[in-house]
């Protein structure tokens, strides 16, 4: 600021005296309570922003240094990506292979969203596209409610429920599976992706509805042709978190899946998750030891996997794919 | 001033095309939760003419045109009463809404390029109603364009997005698209006012052109477009028919009403 800034307030001030008879008669260099509490907000919502990032940049540098040492002493990674014999508690020779783990997730996952996928962009087009008023209100609040529904609740589900379901209907000897897994994840998944899912519809504007609507297209036509296509990139974010959300659930995965290492070759097969693994073992592990870097070898794994999902969702939110 | 001469002429010339009774307003009454935007209107709308409804903002004209193609049903609150026959059958009883609107075009005063090609968005009613043959869509999406006067501007690009396309173009594209539907009736409802002048000069010319084919009607709130373009024009003020008359008796002086000669010597709106 120049002088003359600075005087210039003041100035009308000093004239004007009677018009403005509460204000001090020389504010230009006071700087009152307003201005305090103006920058102390300013403040805590820099720290407030700033803080997420530090964390996860935290976070990151954490993961990394546990299991940094691993990947440079006894990381074999065409053992880590090939080998099905996670192995780490071994006496005589510990292998680590992560291969029955990531197709333990991936399959879990992939059947999640055949089961998901569906559910929630029906959902979402019916609620955002077909249904009004009070029921659509009510369908909105419904699907948050679901969405908050702890995991663990869902793994009960999963170990009672589906587990005896599955053993009964499909004649198997143990109902803890890929399909019990899937199943479960898919409908823990459906729910948000189907609040992300409709509100990309939200945001294609009405008047493109009204003038296809105005030419005489029918409202699934309106949906199929005009709305679909305009949100194109926002269903596919919605699908993208949805598969992040499958990656990276744990508790649900733990209690469904059976826990038991193994390369499914039918959805009937029990597997073991990355996320599992983690939750289950790393209590028991001495801090510092091979098992313990490896674990956080899975961890950096599972971290880079979700930020490629979660900066795919992004990019194709904004539309960069489509030039 | 040539403008208006030019028109005059045409206009008489062209008197003798307008004929039967396209629309038949009787009693109609249009209501948004319980407020009332519309009351008792009653008139008729002729094949083949150019039909101006002017007046200054919330007089009820866009509430009457949505009427018109039952466009009221995408709206919860609002109500309509009174009958509407369209063809001699009222809009109400005609079972099948789609086809309806698809006889009654529609322009609404702010173009909407749909997210889409041009040349789907031309296409896009055609493909609507079953047509899939290539050829005889690109045959509709020239005439369409060539009818709305964009034509030679997006030949070369009729794979680029509508939406990209200038203002007055996107309006042109949306005439284009409201004529693919082959409609008996369009509803133009104020066209020009996201267009320029030129433009605006434009798209009269292809209205003119277009009232030997089918039948307009005009919502503006440019009493001098009312009388470029319509033979014979509707005042409406806050919700009420004022006068329905020829444009020209309206423009030169002899009213029905003394409202309508102060509203359209600018006095007031």
């Amino acid at each position: 600021m120049t002088p003359t800034d600075m005087s210039r307030p003041a100035d009308i001030s000093t004239r004007q005296p009677d018009s403005a008879p509460h204000r001090a008669r020389d504010d230009a260099d006071r700087r009152g309570f307003d201005w305090y509490v103006d920058k102390a907000v300013q403040l805590i919502v820099f720290v407030g922003g700033i803080s997420a990032i530090i964390f996860i940049f935290g976070i990151f540098i954490f993961v990394t240094r546990e299991g940094v040492g691993f990947l440079f002493e006894g990381f074999d990674l065409v053992e880590f990506f090939t080998s099905p014999r996670w192995m780490p508690t071994s006496s005589s020779n510990p292998t680590y292979g992560a291969a029955a783990l990531i197709l333990g997730t991936a399959s879990v996952t992939g059947l999640a969203m055949i089961v998901a996928v569906p559910f929630s962009l029906g959902a979402a087009v019916y609620i955002g596209e077909f249904a009004t008023g009070r029921s659509r209100e009510t369908l909105k609040v419904l699907v948050e409610l679901l969405a908050a529904i702890p995991s663990v609740v869902w793994g009960f589900i999963g170990l009672s429920i589906m587990n005896s379901l599955i053993v009964r209907i499909f004649d198997v000897p143990v109902g803890l599976n890929v399909l019990n897994a899937g199943i479960i994840l898919g409908l823990m998944a459906a729910p948000i992706m189907t609040t992300i899912a409709e509100d990309a519809l939200r945001a294609v504007p009405d008047t493109y509805r009204e003038a296809a609507e105005a030419m005489g297209a029918t409202r699934w036509q309106v949906v199929w042709r005009v709305v679909l296509p305009a949100s194109k990139n926002g269903l596919m974010a919605a699908v993208l978190l949805g598969v992040g959300r499958g990656f990276g659930e744990t508790m649900a995965v733990l209690m469904a899946t059976g826990h038991s290492i193994n390369i499914p070759d039918s959805i009937f097969d029990s597997v073991r998750a990355l996320t599992a693994t983690i939750a289950a073992e790393l209590g028991e592990t001495a801090v510092g030891s091979e098992h313990y870097r490896a674990l956080f070898t899975l961890g950096i794994f599972l971290f880079i996997i979700t930020f490629l999902i979660n900066l795919t969702a992004d990019l194709v939110v904004r539309g960069t794919g489509d030039r | 001033m040539t403008a208006i001469d030019t028109g005059q002429h045409q206009r008489s010339a062209d008197e003798g095309l307008a004929g039967d009774v396209k629309i038949d307003v009787r009693n109609l009454s249009i209501g948004y939760a319980g407020k009332s935007a519309l009351r008792n209107v009653s008139l008729e709308i002729r094949e083949h003419e150019i039909f101006g409804i002017i007046g200054p903002a919330n007089s009820g004209k866009t509430s009457f045109l949505r009427a018109l193609n039952r466009m009221d049903e995408f709206t919860e609150s609002m109500t309509v009463d009174g009958a509407i026959r369209f063809n001699g059958r009222d809009v109400r009883e005609w079972r099948n809404a789609y086809a309806l609107r698809r006889r009654i075009g529609v322009v609404f005063p702010l173009p909407v390029g749909l997210p889409m090609s041009i040349y789907d968005n031309v296409a896009l009613a055609p493909r609507l109603s079953g047509i899939r043959k290539k050829q005889q869509l690109d045959d509709i999406v020239e005439r369409c364009l060539s009818r709305a006067a964009l034509w030679d501007e997006v030949r070369d690009r009729l794979g680029s997005l509508g939406s990209l396309l200038s203002g007055g173009q996107q309006q042109r594209l949306t005439i284009a698209r409201a004529l693919s539907q082959d409609p008996e009736l369009l509803l133009l409802d104020e066209f020009s006012i996201a267009v320029d002048p030129v433009t605006t000069m434009r798209i009269e010319d292809v209205l003119k052109e277009l009232r030997r084919e089918i039948t307009i009607v005009l919502v503006t709130n440019l009493v001098q477009q009312a009388r470029r373009l319509a033979s014979r024009t509707a005042f409406f003020l806050m919700g009420e028919c004022v006068e329905v008359n020829d444009t020209e008796a309206m423009f030169t002086g002899t009213v029905k009403d003394p409202r309508t000669r102060e509203y359209v010597e600018g006095r007031f709106g």
